[in-house]
């Protein structure tokens, strides 16, 4: 009964049950007075997912995502192949590409020149972990760290790649992980949404973002990422209109009450009082969003920490100290895309600018959490779609090339939140081309971070056209190694 | 009786109230197999004893007739169920098992069976185990109409649903005042609140026949094509990007246009499926039958350079097979592109026979990158000479040239294959056009091996979905919800109707005339059930809250579309132009371009001005990697798949939006400088709000109470006249030069505050 009830919860449409007993049978009464708490809160307005209904002890309340949008190059970053240096302009073994498919930007190419990394790496930390000089502030927080150097992916791609990483699945259609947490546990905060999304864009070549990575998919629309804007409105509409003051707008509220209660009064419909209450929600949150987004007031410190750049509203920078704000107000998903990270020629150009956007406040959001005591319940994930070839796409030459998409092996760091610091997890052969321990694939890593918020992977399911839908969809495999 | 055995009964009969109640008491007398036992059997046993063969453990399957009487397969005296006999049954054996180890299902599953199931099954199998088939794979017969001399009965539609209401002892609302009725029916039939001047005159009618001529004048206004289109835009996935990573334009309004027309001309059912799903094939095509076959091309197109062209072209006809099956059949056949269907009757190779019907399609995955093409090929250029014949019903300025993608088949470009897992290099056998046989077999005799062929398998009289499924959507778009809530999966998963009798009468009825739609609306709208009041006993919500069983009209917000056309028709801004290219009315800064790519001519919001800033809320322009927002806030669809049913939620981000939208804003000063150039009391002009806001006359109470809110508005703003100033100071729409701020601001906000009502963006 336990299972049917939680069941019940999950398929938190209050009009499910009734219909699938069918009628004529006497029981459409009997089911009510049953399952009386499932008909909560009709209308759907009210916080009535799952809310908190975890299925073991959670190691992260909250989780904070910086996705680096266009598949920043793990050759470059984190994984360390020094093979490639002395094999500098020698063909790919087709041993080691054993008929990988290749995008079309690569596959008309005649050969495929290997080339390492022009950026140095040394290795940080009392882990010994390697970073490229791309990178110096991550390199100075590689302990509180957990590099995944076997992640691996289907796609190859932007657009199938980026929507299977947030949403399981590489076609749209299907909720992204913050809708998935929104509806397992709700909000812990109820002047905010449970899920909300940034946008900022680097020097780089761009790939854009889709709003079907956030969607809602099959959930109920109350689970959408919210999208927060550099503009005067961080939430889109949130502020009155001019000429409006707060206290006038708190008259119309009451006068809206009035009438409404009176209209409900006459038809006796429980989503009048919904609405109310919905009214009064979004005036508290006209309070709460504009406390969170005004940086005028972070201590010197923080600004040093994040960089100038985290007073611009829309940068990276700005953005990751939001996103702390946001997650320190109990938003359980975080989640940010910077775009331009998709180095097809001039990798040598572009990607210094590019890492340079993001190094420094992606160190400081691990940094500031930490000294808040804030980081052992937030999980961070920062990384990318896929990874990089370790041949050239086009010209190759002494100081300049270029890399196409690579599914089969890339890096991504995690840090807090009941993962292990200090650690690497996985290998990549000597070429950085294929996995030869511990390989990672999305939907692990999807259970290893429903896992860490304290739910299963497998239990955490929406039925949806006569199927059970998970964010794994029938796979993934927790990787217990990296948990602390 | 010893101590111990009295004890024993004492537990067991607790245990048996504390479970679920006490089953036997709850169990119906006669227990169907459709309704009771099948959806616990797919529900808890098909994902290992079902359809799918490759995942059936022990050999066992429990999804057929001949399957569920078999003997089992370790030894043939023992059967999966012995009529009559629970105790003979190793189903019922397993299920009531207390050894976990032969406990089904399996504890570790994590779907167990409730008490009621088993007793359930239990009762099933002595009362002699009756098989039935799917109850949608039945074809709709024609039904008896259970009588009732009951005064509220209108038509043939109340006397089903006053059945099922005596059954329960509930008794359905009253016909619902004047007022309500003609909102309710304004907004079902056109999407727009009558005007003033039809709620007068129809106020002022008390023949018997005025609902009905109201019926039929709406019916036959040019709106109702547009109200009726955007549930089918939604089905359809219609929009005006491409989709997909640099999400460039495209431009299929013409077809949308088609729809329009088509809805307003009233063609039958069975005609506006056929030219859509097969108007190239037809004998005597045209350009118009061209045309409609747009639906099948209204998928998302990738233009992201590099990708591999076959798997994108493999993912179009993918969307073609699922979008079919789930608009017209209402079955959602995706499962089995993978892996046999885990719980309905579908075949990976019945997937990819479907598949086979549009997968001749002479076309590219990818044809080129970002502005490549506004219409990929197959497609259709649209000429002046077009717009002055066949195709006068497209809104084309005369100087544009448009192109539309059609569908066309060049037949045996490609034999179709299995994809093992879906993938698209996996190919294992070849198959060739054919329909899932649990549905209805494609008989070939009888039907081309086309597209066209596909159309007459769905039309054909023995199909048992079609009509079901079409009756169905209407009534959920009329209702809020269908007889079949899951509109979309009318399978062994999905919901079972709650008036199964009606359904099958409204589907046979309808197939029946001639495939009428705007008879099927009137049909329903006529009847006493629809035109029920909307008011709700604290009584009726504990007994039905889901209203399953109409003993009331429920109430549903309006959608998202008719939102913005609320504002703007009260307020006399909405410019009721029909059809043409999408619009870009406004919308907050900087959307479009931080989400782009930054390529293409889409990749920064240009807001259009004048009137195209006031068409319907369906003309909006959909960008599918950003579509608008205070749509999607709305529950409107994203476009990018079918979908065949939207949300009705509740949330604070919509209530920002009618706070703080401009649109709302400017239409509440539009409308308020209306009422200040009326020369009236302010009662007057508050009665003329509720007018034109909210289609009813103010209560004395509710005049007085926004009389009194009006002054001190009055009040506040000649306080603060620099504050009137900004606050009436919104949209593009000109406003004289003379107006005195303050009173205007004073009476903007009593309107605006009235668009605020939960009443006014809801259907009661």
């Amino acid at each position: 009964m336990e299972d049917e009830f939680l069941e019940h919860r999950y398929n938190i449409n209050r009009r499910h049950f009734l219909g699938k007993i069918g009628l004529g049978l006497g029981s459409a009464a009997l089911s009510a007075t049953l399952l009386p708490k499932l008909f909560d809160g009709i209308g759907g307005g009210e916080q009535e997912a799952l809310a908190g209904v975890t299925h073991f002890a959670p190691k992260a309340k909250r989780i904070i995502m910086l996705f680096q949008n266009g598949a920043p190059s793990q050759l470059e970053s984190f994984d360390y192949k020094p093979l490639l240096n002395k094999m500098y302009d020698q063909d790919l073994p087709e041993s080691i590409r054993q008929g990988q498919r290749l995008t079309g930007m690569t596959s008309g190419q005649e050969r495929f020149p290997l080339v390492g990394s022009i950026f140095d790496f040394k290795q940080h930390g009392q882990a010994g972990t390697w970073v490229s000089d791309l990178f110096p502030n991550i390199a100075k927080i590689t302990d509180d760290i957990c590099v995944i150097k076997s992640m691996h992916t289907d796609a190859i791609n932007h657009d199938p790649a980026l929507t299977f990483m947030q949403t399981g699945s590489q076609i749209g259609g299907r909720p992204g992980m913050g809708s998935w947490l929104s509806y397992g546990l709700g909000s812990e905060n109820e002047n905010l949404p449970a899920f909300c999304v940034l946008l900022s864009k680097g020097q780089g070549n761009g790939q854009g973002v889709y709003s079907k990575l956030w969607s809602n998919g099959f959930l109920d629309s109350m689970h959408q990422g919210v999208k927060f804007s550099a503009s005067e409105d961080p939430v889109l509409y949130l502020n009155n209109p001019d000429g409006m003051s707060k206290d006038e707008r708190r008259i119309m509220l009451d006068q809206l009450s009035l009438l409404n209660q009176m209209n409900y009064e006459k038809f006796g419909d429980p989503e009048i009082i919904t609405k109310i209450k919905q009214y009064e929600m979004a005036y508290r949150m006209q309070t709460a969003v504009p406390e969170l987004t005004d940086m005028s007031k972070e201590p010197d410190h923080i600004i040093k920490l994040y960089g100038s750049d985290c007073l611009t509203p829309g940068t990276y920078a700005a953005n990751c100290l939001l996103a702390r704000n946001l997650s320190e107000s109990g938003v359980r998903f975080v989640q940010l895309y910077h775009q331009g990270w998709d180095q097809h020629a001039n990798l040598v150009g572009d990607m210094p600018g590019q890492a340079l956007d993001v190094d420094r406040a992606s160190a400081a959001l691990i940094t500031d959490l930490k000294q808040r005591g804030l980081l052992n319940e937030t999980l961070v994930i920062w990384g990318g779609e896929f990874g990089r070839t370790n041949y050239c796409q086009g010209t190759l030459s002494e100081t300049n090339y270029g890399r196409d998409h690579h599914p089969k092996a890339y890096s991504i760091w995690m840090a807090g939140g009941g993962v292990k610091a200090g650690m690497s997890h996985g290998e990549t052969d000597e070429f950085g081309y294929n996995i030869v321990k511990d390989p990672v694939s999305v939907h692990d890593l999807h259970a290893t971070i429903l896992h860490l918020m304290g739910l299963d992977h497998e239990k955490l399911t929406y039925k949806h056209l006569g199927r059970r839908f998970r964010l794994t969809d029938v796979e993934g495999e927790i990787v217990k190694d990296i948990l602390a | 009786m010893s101590q111990g055995k009295l004890l024993l009964i004492l537990i067991s009969i607790t245990a048996m109230l504390s479970s679920c109640g006490s089953p036997s008491a709850q169990l119906p007398e006669k227990v169907s197999y459709n309704f009771h036992i099948r959806p616990i059997l797919s529900d808890k046993c098909f994902a290992c004893h079902g359809p799918d063969e490759n995942a059936r453990a022990q050999e066992l399957g429990l999804h057929t007739e001949a399957a569920l009487f078999a003997p089992l397969k370790d030894d043939d005296t023992r059967f999966v169920i012995t009529k009559n006999k629970p105790e003979m049954s190793e189903l019922y054996l397993r299920i009531s098992s207390q050894d976990t180890s032969l406990l089904m299902p399996p504890p570790e599953f994590g779907h167990t069976l409730s008490e009621n199931d088993i007793a359930l099954i239990k009762k099933w199998i002595e009362q002699g185990a009756t098989y039935e088939k799917h109850w949608s794979f039945i074809p709709p017969k024609e039904t008896v109409v259970p009588e009732s001399k009951d005064e509220w009965v209108m038509n043939e539609i109340d006397q089903f649903v006053l059945a099922k209401l005596n059954e329960v002892d509930l008794t359905p609302n009253k016909i619902a005042d004047k007022e309500q009725l003609l909102k309710r029916a304004s907004m079902d039939l056109t999407g727009l609140l009558p005007s003033i001047e039809l709620q007068n005159r129809f106020m002022a009618d008390d023949s018997p026949e005025a609902y009905e001529k109201v019926l039929d004048e709406l019916l036959a206004d040019k709106h109702y094509g547009e109200k009726m289109a955007v549930h089918w835009l939604d089905v359809a996935r219609y929009a005006d990007s491409h989709g997909y990573q640099d999400d460039g334009l495209r431009t299929m309004w013409p077809w949308r246009d088609w729809v329009i027309h088509a809805f307003n001309e009233n063609y039958s059912y069975d005609k506006f499926l056929t030219w859509q799903l097969a108007g190239d094939l037809l004998p005597n095509t045209n350009k118009e039958m061209l045309l409609a076959t747009g639906f099948n091309r209204n998928h998302m197109i990738t233009q992201e350079g590099g990708v591999i062209d076959e798997e994108y072209r493999i993912e179009y006809v993918t969307d073609r097979t699922n979008t079919f099956s789930t608009a017209f059949m209402g079955l959602s056949m995706e499962c089995a592109k993978c892996h046999d269907h885990k719980f309905d009757p579908i075949s990976q190779k019945n997937y990819y026979e479907t598949f086979a019907f549009f997968d001749q399609v002479p076309e590219k995955g990818l044809v080129g990158t970002f502005d490549a093409s506004f219409a990929d090929p197959p497609s259709m250029e649209i000429t002046n000479e077009d717009i002055e014949g066949l195709l006068a019903f497209i809104n084309k300025a005369p100087d544009d040239s448009v192109s539309v993608m059609i569908m066309e088949d060049s037949v045996g470009i490609r034999s179709t294959h299995i994809l093992a897992r879906g993938i698209y290099e996996n190919k294992t056998d070849t198959v060739y056009m054919s329909t899932p046989e649990a549905v209805l077999p494609f008989d070939t005799t009888k039907f081309p091996k086309n597209r066209l062929g596909l159309t007459q398998w769905l039309l054909d009289d023995e199909h048992p979905l079609t009509s079901r499924v079409f009756v169905n959507r209407v009534w959920q778009e009329i209702f809020g919800a269908g007889i079949v809530k899951s509109s979309g999966d009318f399978g062994l998963q999905g919901d079972l109707p709650t008036h199964p009798e009606l359904l099958e009468w409204l589907a046979y009825d309808f197939k029946d005339k001639g495939w009428d739609i705007k008879r099927l609306m009137k049909q329903i709208m006529m009847s006493a059930t629809y035109k029920q009041s909307s008011a709700v006993s604290e009584n009726k919500l504990a007994i039905d809250p889901g209203n399953n069983y109409y003993s009331w009209k429920s109430r549903i917000r309006f959608t998202a579309e008719s939102i913005k056309d609320l504002a703007m028709a009260s307020s006399g801004l909405l410019n009721a132009e029909i059809g043409g290219p999408s619009v870009k009315p406004y919308q907050p800064d900087g959307l479009w371009a931080v989400a782009s790519s930054g390529r293409g001519i889409l990749k920064e919001y240009i807001q259009d001005h004048n009137e195209d800033l006031y068409r319907r809320g369906m003309y909006t322009f959909i960008k599918r990697t950003v579509p608008p927002p205070t749509m999607i806030m709305f529950d409107a669809s994203q476009r990018g798949l079918c979908q065949v049913k939207r949300f009705s939620t509740n949330t604070p981000l919509q209530a920002l939006i009618m706070l703080n939208d401009p649109t709302i804003l400017e239409s509440s000063r539009v409308l308020a400088e209306k009422l200040m150039d009326d020369e009236s009391s302010i009662e007057d002009k508050i009665k003329k709000g509720y007018q034109l806001i909210l289609c009813r006359q103010a209560s004395s109470e509710e005049i007085s109470l926004m009389t009194d809110y009006h002054k001190k508005q009055l009040e506040r703003f000649e306080a603060n006249s620099d504050q009137a100033l900004k606050f009436i100071t919104v949209g593009e729409f000109p406003m004289a030069e003379s107006r005195d701020s303050v009173q205007l601001a004073a009476l903007m906000q009593m309107v605006h505050t009235l668009f605020n009502l939960e009443e006014a963006i809801t259907k009661s």
